[in-house]
């Protein structure tokens, strides 16, 4: 393999420019973003960076003089990929980049509610997180749409910014996608411990105001006013762009277990990808931090093998959130049926281990700041039934 | 000199933390060396002591970049600063630590209480 073309320059699209490097890829490597920004890190944007610990410049993910020798093409989307002798993908600038291997690393966008008013915020970058702190500066009032973890720490933030906060969740608790219901409730408790309130199997009708929104209101009828709305309702794969190259997609890009996808010398990883995961037989689509920084050697090595390559055991999803000081910590996946036990600690202190547990196997494991036990009780994570 | 524990306090395969301003992590590892680093990631806020010991690394808890405890070598991101690492010394059945002069790589925003 002569050329690798990474599409996509955020935290998946870096290392997997890296895991090439290490790897002893030395041929052309170009690193299309449609970003302008050079590889910058997002979990801060709805903790650290919004409120106001962090700066850009903490941001970077690339080291001190880190050198990839690799052509940065930034600010530039790409438009489309052809298969032909090698995989060409076309710019919106109307150039093109050729290629004999590609790694589809686009990410997520944030998923919106439409509407042009403003004071409505979604939270995915730099610039809407300046946006957000900005509007948050000047309000009394924010609603948060969406019981997810970026609209939870977006509330933290604007609880220490002594703003009235309320979230509104559609499903019956709130992390419930995530955690599942039993320890969404437990979750629950820590908001409405730091005065936010929490309405949850409520759903949103529309959003009020002219020109700038002044409220929600909801299906029940309810209205609560509003200064400013952040809309944290999930994020979709950035894989409109594929549409036409032959790339199998359904949520996200389709995967193997190496990230290998339906076109031969393409790989996918980060939050644009659905890798097969054997321990659930099922394809799923992990929008987790560690699994876009690490995956990529994985795909690195299928691509650079040709496919041959047996690719590493499958580390299980693992996500963080910080909330109130609380480190929150997940491995793994639940589904509804899981059984779900506290190892340590107890929900009222809202400091435990909860485990859960499918025909014996544990599955996932949630730590509420339980670092320590959690560091071990993660790697117990898909063993097969009775191994401990 | 600063001492930490009496060696029999910490088994092989065991961190501990000590209160120092910055807070340093003592490990003892399964192969019986003693290392001594500074405790808070160079990441964010977490706790060393309270990471994953294998061999002579130390896997951080919240992120999972791991520290040689040998050099500080951080592997991978997010950490990308090594830690600040000190000398261990053994008296009398007695763990000491001889704290380093060089400045730490302390996570932003985590400052110690002289600076
Ligand atoms: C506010 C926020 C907080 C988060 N907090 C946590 C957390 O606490 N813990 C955790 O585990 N995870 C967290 N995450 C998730 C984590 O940041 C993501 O999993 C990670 O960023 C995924 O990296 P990625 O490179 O796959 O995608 P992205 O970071 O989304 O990057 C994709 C890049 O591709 C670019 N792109 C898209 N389309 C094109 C195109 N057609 N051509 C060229 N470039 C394109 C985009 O502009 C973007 O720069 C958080 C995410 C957000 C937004
Ligand atoms: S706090 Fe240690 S890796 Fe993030």
């Amino acid at each position: 393999m002569k050329s690798v073309a990474i599409v996509g320059a955020s935290l998946a699209g870096l290392s997997a420019a890296r895991a090439l490097r290490a790897q002893g890829f030395g041929g052309l490597l170009t690193i299309v973003g449609a970003e302008a920004h050079r590889p910058y890190d997002r979990p801060p944007l709805s903790k650290e960076f919004l409120a106001g610990r962090m700066t850009t410049v903490d941001l970077a993910l690339e080291g001190d003089g880190e050198d990839l020798d690799a052509e940065w093409r930034l600010g530039v989307a790409a438009t489309g990929l052809e298969q032909g002798r090698s995989l060409r993908i076309a710019l919106a600038d109307g150039s093109a980049v050729e290629a004999d291997g590609v790694v589809i690393a686009t990410g997520a966008v944030a998923r919106t509610l439409g509407g042009d008013l403003s004071g409505v915020h979604t939270l995915r970058t730099i610039e809407d997180a300046a946006a957000l702190r900005a509007d948050l500066d000047a309000a009394r009032r924010l609603v948060v749409i969406g019981a997810g973890f970026i609209g939870a720490e977006v509330a933290c933030v604007a609880r220490t910014l002594g703003l009235d906060v309320t979230i509104v969740e559609a499903a019956p608790a709130p992390f419930a996608r995530a955690l599942g219901p039993e320890m969404g409730t437990a979750l629950a408790g820590l908001h409405e411990a730091h005065g936010v309130r929490l309405i949850c199997g409520a759903a949103v009708r529309s959003l009020t105001g002219e020109g700038r929104v002044d409220g929600v209101l909801l299906e029940d009828g309810r209205r609560l006013d509003a200064d400013v709305v952040l809309v944290g309702i999930g994020a979709r794969p950035a894989v409109d762009w594929l549409d036409g190259s032959g790339v199998k997609v359904g949520d996200g890009v389709v995967c193997d277990t190496g990230g290998a996808t339906s076109v031969p010398g393409v790989v996918a990883v980060g939050d644009c990808a659905a890798w097969f995961d054997p321990a659930l037989g099922a394809h799923l689509r992990v929008e987790h931090w560690t699994g876009a920084a690490r995956r990529p050697a994985t795909a690195a090595q299928t691509l650079l093998s040709g496919g041959a390559a047996v690719p590493d055991a499958l580390a299980p999803p693992y996500l963080w959130s910080d909330q109130y000081g609380m480190r929150v910590q997940f491995a793994g996946h639940t589904l509804p049926g899981d059984e779900v036990s506290v190892e340590e600690g107890d929900l009222a202190s809202r400091r435990f281990l909860a485990v859960y547990r499918r025909e014996g196997r544990t599955v996932a494991v949630l730590g509420v700041d339980q670092p320590r036990s959690f560091t071990r009780w993660r790697r117990r994570v898909n063993e097969p039934a009775g191994a401990r | 000199m600063i001492p930490a524990c009496p060696l029999a306090a910490l088994p092989r395969g065991e961190a501990l933390r000590i209160e120092t301003d910055p807070p340093i992590a003592v490990f003892h590892t399964e192969d019986g060396e003693l290392y001594a680093v500074d405790d808070t990631c160079t990441h964010q806020d977490a706790s060393l002591a309270d990471g994953w010991l294998e061999g002579c690394e130390v896997e951080c808890p919240l992120h999972a970049s791991r520290f040689d405890l040998r050099t500080g070598r951080v592997d991978a991101p997010p950490a990308k600063l090594p830690v600040r690492t000190h000398q261990v010394v053994v008296r009398d059945e007695t763990v000491y630590v001889v704290p380093s002069d060089l400045p730490p790589n302390l996570p932003p925003g985590v400052r110690t209480g002289s600076a």
